[in-house]
């Protein structure tokens, strides 16, 4: 309690943690919130511009939000498709409309959405893309995949990185030199290099879950050289303390000392290396996807919706297909500084740095 | 002579690195679901002699630790292959790894330039109007991912277009003066250089600060300001040398950082470097060019590592002494 009273303390670290709680809320209730689903694609409507929300009506009152449809064209003399709004009628938006059906956290079937319009409205907030898929409710729905990643390879990444630094700190000699060799060997290759090799060798028959699962395993074996090299130096000095000689007095087996009295005495540093690597697993992702390398269409991350946003055109014409990137910006920006903040608390030294 | 001997013992200890990363990647590459000679027997324009002298190099009949053997024999010999189209990976590799380095180079240059100064300013200044801007400039520089600020500026080029987008030199290149060459040559690099140089900066200029403060707050320095001297010798002449021998231990980091960072901003910039070249291979599976940058990549990361500790040698005393002590 008083970790998160002090945590809470810090104006930005309350701020970061106010927003990446939105972003999770949004991302858990994405099939409630999102007007569309993932899939939903109108193919007579790639790259629409986002919907006009209009308050105030023709006859400049105040009245109920609404919006036009768009009615696409194609206009001989700029050779290009624009779109126009439907000016004969309005859609109002509504609360809680029918939409396409889904399962409510996954049990109970419904077809109520948060938002939306009424009788074929529609209601792009952010654009479509190329397929006529609505961005916003792929930012949603993407962001389960790019915000889950990071901590699904933290799990692999920690068990792994404190064992073998554990084993290797704690037995020493040459244990301890092939293990590090080992691991500054993987250390020495640079790290995306081997990223984007170890994603291109994925086979492309798999699904998508498949694929999610392996890309989490890939991230993860990049990661846990540099963290299990760190925990070997604390371990080393660790395993020199009175209480560590005193269980090997009593005659604890290695592993029970390992596991139960040397590995817990490292634990601030744990959370704290493992707020501050979140950022770099949701980059990493999304660099990936945006390779073409990581999450595959048509399944939405954040990565991969950016990868529209190379393209000439696309950047002048269609700049709502930049909005993943802002929000790959905000998540990274709000957990480094929820990072600080943690390392702040725990680590006492790291007061002065303040 | 204790300086030579110890640059040689860091060499050597190097190669085992390198044997353990060759068998590693050669292992991940090689044991893929994919046939390493697909693209050359699609690609007409290759002959089957070629082929064969290929099968017979790499010893695609046989098991795959003498595969990995004679792979290893040719890398050494500096015989690398050929890519899929045809040319010879050492020229393909030759061609590109000068432009990585310039682009790394020039960044690290210029972040050290500008991030010292600023994290020493930032340390003095702490909690100061200065200081606080500087940290959100900071956050927002480590948090943009590198892509999106490429595209963002890829974006900024084409609508105000004072930059050539796409390459390193333009299609008239070879015409142009020296002079013209160089101003063509940083006009081409200027974007890239922005984005690798504003991500990398903010780290910088945020550890420099950490250890600037840290040794601000040392007993070895309070006593400098209790004897009395003046505020710029305190800081220069003790403080911050103390404060940037971390940095070059970092140096090295940073190389491995920006290497990687590079690819993606290459990527975006169709920039002609290491980066772009070991994705483009890899999105073709183009073997001999996978394993062959990789293995450069590799070199250059720890021959990065290697410059700094040398440099750290020339700068610390302490680690001078140790080293000595070891042998």
């Amino acid at each position: 309690m008083e970790f998160i009273k002090k945590l809470f303390d810090d104006k930005f670290a309350k701020a970061a943690f106010l927003i990446l709680s939105i972003l999770y809320l949004l991302i858990i209730f994405a099939d409630f919130i999102a007007p569309y689903s993932s899939n939903y694609s109108n193919r007579e409507m790639s790259y629409a511009p986002p919907s006009q929300i209009y308050t105030i009506n023709e006859k400049g009152k105040l009245s109920r939000p609404y919006t036009y449809n768009y009615i696409r064209k194609y206009d001989p003399a700029l050779m290009q498709t624009v779109y126009k709004q439907d000016r004969c009628k309005k859609h109002y938006l509504r609360l809680l409309p029918k939409g396409e059906g889904y399962k409510f956290l996954g049990i109970i079937p419904t077809h109520r959405h948060l938002f939306g319009t009424n009788d074929g409205g529609q209601l792009y907030l952010l654009g479509t893309d190329i397929n006529g898929r609505d961005v916003f409710s792929r930012l949603l729905f993407g962001g389960r995949i790019s915000m889950t990643v990071g901590f699904l390879s933290l799990l692999i990444v920690f068990p792994i990185g404190l064992l073998y630094g554990g084993i290797s700190g704690y037995f020493g000699g040459i244990i301890d030199t092939l293990m590090m060799r080992f691991a500054e060997a993987i250390m020495a290759i640079p790290s995306f290099y081997l990223l984007i090799i170890l994603a291109a060798i994925l086979p492309s028959g798999m699904t998508s879950v498949q694929r999610f699962a392996l890309i989490v395993v890939i991230l993860a074996l990049i990661g846990w050289a540099g963290f299990a090299r760190v925990v070997r130096g604390m371990v080393l000095s660790i395993k020199q303390e009175d209480f560590v000689q005193a269980e090997k007095v009593i005659g604890a087996s290695t592993l029970r000392i390992i596991l139960k009295h040397i590995i817990p005495q490292t634990t601030s540093y744990v959370i704290i290396a493992m707020t501050l690597s979140v950022p770099s697993y949701i980059l990493a992702e999304s660099g990936l996807s945006f390779l073409g390398l990581g999450i595959q269409q048509p399944d939405a991350s954040w990565g991969n919706m950016l990868k529209e946003a190379q393209e000439f055109t696309n950047i002048l014409y269609r700049p709502w297909l930049l909005a993943p990137g802002g929000l790959i910006f905000i998540a990274v920006l709000s957990f480094n500084i929820l990072g600080d903040a943690i390392r702040d608390i725990l680590d006492p030294k790291g007061e002065v740095r303040r | 002579m204790e300086f030579a001997k110890y640059i040689l013992k860091r060499c050597l200890q190097t190669i085992p690195l390198l044997i353990i990363v060759s068998i590693i990647s050669f292992f991940i590459i090689r044991l893929a679901p994919i046939d390493p000679l697909a693209e050359l027997r699609l690609n007409p324009s290759i002959s089957q002699e070629t082929l064969n002298k290929e099968i017979k190099r790499l010893n695609l009949d046989k098991p795959i630790y003498i595969q990995y053997f004679s792979w290893a024999k040719s890398f050494i010999k500096g015989d690398l292959g050929y890519t899929s189209a045809g040319e010879k990976v050492s020229t393909k590799l030759k061609e590109r790894i000068p432009n990585t380095l310039l682009l790394t180079v020039i960044v690290i240059f210029m972040t050290w330039i500008v991030g010292i100064p600023l994290g020493i300013f930032a340390a003095i200044k702490k909690g100061t109007v200065f200081d606080r801007i500087l940290t959100v400039i900071s956050s927002i520089g480590m948090a943009i991912p590198s892509f999106f600020f490429a595209i963002l500026m890829l974006m900024f080029a084409v609508k105000t277009g004072w930059f050539p987008v796409g390459g390193l030199t333009s299609y008239n290149y070879n015409e142009m003066s020296f002079i013209g060459k160089l101003i063509d040559l940083s006009r081409h690099l200027c974007l890239p250089v922005i984005v690798l140089f504003t991500i990398s900066l903010s780290g910088l200029q945020r550890q420099m600060r950490a250890n600037m403060l840290e040794v601000l707050d040392s007993d070895y320095i309070k006593f400098a300001r209790a004897k009395g001297l003046s505020e710029a010798k305190v800081i220069y002449k003790h403080a911050l040398r103390n404060a940037i021998n971390p940095m070059i231990t970092l140096l090295g980091f940073e190389f491995a950082g920006l290497l990687s960072g590079a690819a993606l901003t290459e990527y975006v910039f169709q920039y002609p470097g290491l980066g772009r070249l070991i994705l483009e291979a890899v999105m073709k599976s183009d073997i001999n060019l996978v394993m062959a940058s990789l293995m450069m990549g590799t070199i250059m990361l720890i021959l990065g590592n290697l410059i700094a500790d040398i440099l750290l040698m020339i700068t610390d005393p302490r680690v001078r002494k140790t080293s000595a002590e070891v042998q």
